[in-house]
């Protein structure tokens, strides 16, 4: 589904190497994690991915099913099947939640040549999904993220995710800044997404979020490259020791 | 004291070209008017609201041309039951315009009760323009009051039904548009006045309106489509108690519009708002300058002002409120911000606060910016389309504008122009 190979990234308003050689393959119906300590460059993979400005890709490449995505505007990505949920979800006063959903489901079915949903069609769809995640309509009717809480974005996150039904889900740092309760809404409507055709890249500093998303593999990631590989057992030894132990190992 | 050498010129070239009707009911206040544009002159640049706007092209003999631009799309409030009176580069238009009956009001044209020697307006015509001209001069609505050649007389004495809409077509690519508009609203009366069209190559209006007690008025107004007419309008509006007066006006291209607005609150519990939005492109110069005179205990005023600018263009915004010594629990707001689509185009601003009352709550705020680039990515990030997602940014940032109009019908209306506008954008 996404392969990254060689992934090599600077910031282009400084020479600074960020990324140094990320290899990472991701399956359809797998949920792979990417867990690592400040600053190795796990957002910048998720923002790269992604298509945001300020980064400049030295070498390497990044598919996504087979296309190659990083020569593609931000919303060509979207329509490719890839989606970002912000780990900082963006506030955006005088545009409503649901005119803004709407926009994104349309635009994503046009550029895929597909019909536009009607309003009475959408308002059906996201009704549902709306109620499983506890957003309520005037959530939904509010300017996007605008007054929400921390909780409240994230779940307005994964909504986004269940009405645009990506192929490539990255998950930034979606635990930051959830109570339990909150995070337990999130994840199961994370796993509410999981099918054999999706995949999901799942970054987070805290093995907590993998206990209600259960990774297939987990990957440790230090100085922008992938350090170590393993079961959800690596998880488990980040969050008993800590990544000094597996940093020197690595090292 | 005679006037500077230069003002004395512009204004005396100007006064030669123009002539004023005589006799009647409104002779003494057009007279009055005259001297007082001859004891102030004619703007300049050097005159402290002048700075950011050049007035040469209002003032000139002539009007500059100005192509009537012709374009397919219906006009705007196309769709709303309205009484229509029309006027083309400034003369009314018998054919085009409604009967001019409505219940809950009366009509009559200046023009028409120009030679009778009573009439209801004769206490009003020219009376807020000239208390408006402290502590500010406006010279351009002295030279309206004594030369309008038309407009419209309403006197509104119940609660209105329909919209009384005022279409100003142009014409002609030199013509030059001077009218006067007087509308009186009696106790608990309510009305709706609509305005649109780009009016003339130059066009001078003035709109005067006195708000009884617990009378409501309500204003929409769309000033768009020649790209090289030019405007000179001001509201004078007086508010009584418990009154309302809500005003918002859209404008789209248009080389040179300076708008004023001057508000008076002078009953308690009064509430006046005036809003406005403007999209330029290129050479295109507007200009908002307004002032909100609080003169009564527990009046509300909003001054809300978005300006989306590209390609050169420039937006002013003067706004002022003025809080007297006994206006107590006088809660002000004002905001005048510009969303800057590129580099080359400026907003000049200059809010203004002069407060004497001690039990006040007043806010301004100006902001120039350009486009969100996070909220840009966010959109983008969820597929949608660069172009679709600034147009989307864009019209949420006049969003605030744009909702002060009450009416929803009016308020799709005015959103619709700005989304044909953006469109025609690339």
């Amino acid at each position: 589904m996404l392969e990254i190979k060689d992934l090599h990234v600077q910031l282009e308003e400084e020479d600074k190497q960020i990324l140094k050689g990320v290899n990472l393959t991701v399956e359809a119906g797998k949920v792979h994690a990417i867990m690592g300590p400040n600053g190795s460059g796990k957002s910048t993979l998720s923002y790269v991915l992604s298509g945001k400005d300020g980064y400049e890709v030295t070498a390497g490449s990044a598919t996504l099913g087979g296309k190659d995505i990083l020569d593609m505007e931000p919303e060509e990505r979207a329509a490719a099947g890839l989606f970002l949920a912000f780990q900082y979800p963006v506030e955006i006063p005088g545009v409503g939640n649901m005119t803004f959903l709407r926009t994104a489901v349309n635009a994503q079915r046009k550029s895929r040549g597909e019909d536009e949903m009607s309003a009475a069609e959408f308002l059906k769809v996201i009704r549902a999904k709306a109620k499983e995640l506890k957003i309520d309509a005037d959530m939904l009717k509010r300017p996007v993220n605008v007054g929400f809480s921390g909780g409240e974005k994230k779940r307005n996150e994964i909504l986004q995710m269940a009405m645009l039904e990506p192929k490539m889900c990255i998950l930034d740092e979606t635990d930051s800044g959830l109570d339990v309760d909150a995070m337990k809404l999130v994840a199961s409507g994370v796993n509410a997404l999981r099918d054999a055709g999706r995949g999901f890249l799942v970054i987070t500093h805290y093995q907590r979020l993998l206990d209600h998303i259960k990774p297939d593999v987990v990957h440790i990631m230090a100085d922008g490259r992938i350090v170590k590989s393993g079961g959800p057992e690596l998880a488990l030894e980040v969050e008993n020791n800590g990544y000094a132990d597996i940093l020197a190992e690595v090292a | 004291m005679g006037l500077p050498e230069l003002k004395q010129t512009a204004t005396d070239a100007l006064l030669s070209t123009l002539r004023m009707p005589e006799g009647g009911w409104s002779a003494q206040a057009r007279a009055a008017g005259l001297n007082r544009l001859q004891a102030m002159g004619l703007p300049s640049r050097r005159d402290e609201y002048w700075k950011f706007t050049r007035p040469d092209t209002l003032i000139a003999p002539q009007a500059p041309e100005a192509v009537a631009f012709q374009i397919e799309d219906p006009l705007v409030f196309g769709g709303i039951d309205r009484l229509k009176i029309v006027f083309v580069d400034g003369v009314f238009d018998a054919d085009a315009s409604d009967d001019l009956r409505l219940e809950g009001l009366t009509i009559e044209r200046l023009a028409d009760s120009a030679a009778r020697d009573i009439h209801w307006a004769k206490d009003l015509y020219g009376k807020l323009e000239a208390q408006g001209q402290t502590p500010v001069e406006r010279p351009l609505a002295a030279l309206n009051t004594a030369y309008a050649t038309d407009g419209i007389l309403i006197h509104v004495t119940g609660k209105v039904s329909r919209p009384v809409s005022l279409i100003y077509h142009h014409a002609a690519p030199r013509s030059d548009a001077i009218l006067h508009h007087v509308i009186k609203l009696d106790k608990g009366a309510d009305m709706t006045l609509l305005e649109n069209g780009p009016a003339a190559a130059r066009f001078n209006k003035v709109l005067e309106v006195d708000i009884a007690d617990e009378a409501g008025f309500h204003h929409v107004r769309a000033q768009g489509r020649d790209h090289d007419r030019r405007a000179a309008t001001h509201i004078f509006a007086r508010l009584g108690e418990k009154s309302i007066f809500k005003s918002f006006t859209l404008t789209a291209n248009g080389v040179l519009t300076r708008n004023e607005c001057v508000i008076e609150l002078t009953g308690d519990d009064a509430i006046a708002h005036v809003a406005g939005a403007c999209v330029g492109d290129g050479d295109f110069h507007h200009d908002d300058t307004v002032f909100v005179t609080h003169d009564a205990v527990n009046c509300e005023s909003r001054q809300v002002f978005k300006k989306v600018l590209r390609n050169g263009a420039t937006g002013v915004f003067q706004g002022k409120i003025l809080v007297r010594k006994d206006a107590q629990k006088t809660d002000g707001y004002q905001i005048s911000q510009s969303l800057l689509l590129d580099g080359d185009s400026q907003f000049l601003a200059k809010p203004e606060l002069e407060i004497y009352a001690d039990d006040v709550a007043c806010s301004h705020g100006s902001t120039s910016g350009a486009i969100d680039e996070d909220a840009l990515f966010y959109l983008r990030s969820r597929g949608v389309e660069e172009k679709q997602a600034t147009d989307l940014l864009t019209l949420a940032f006049l969003a605030e504008a744009v909702d002060e109009i009450e009416d929803e019908a009016l308020a799709a209306d005015i959103l619709a122009r700005l989304e044909a506008w953006l469109a025609r954008r690339s």
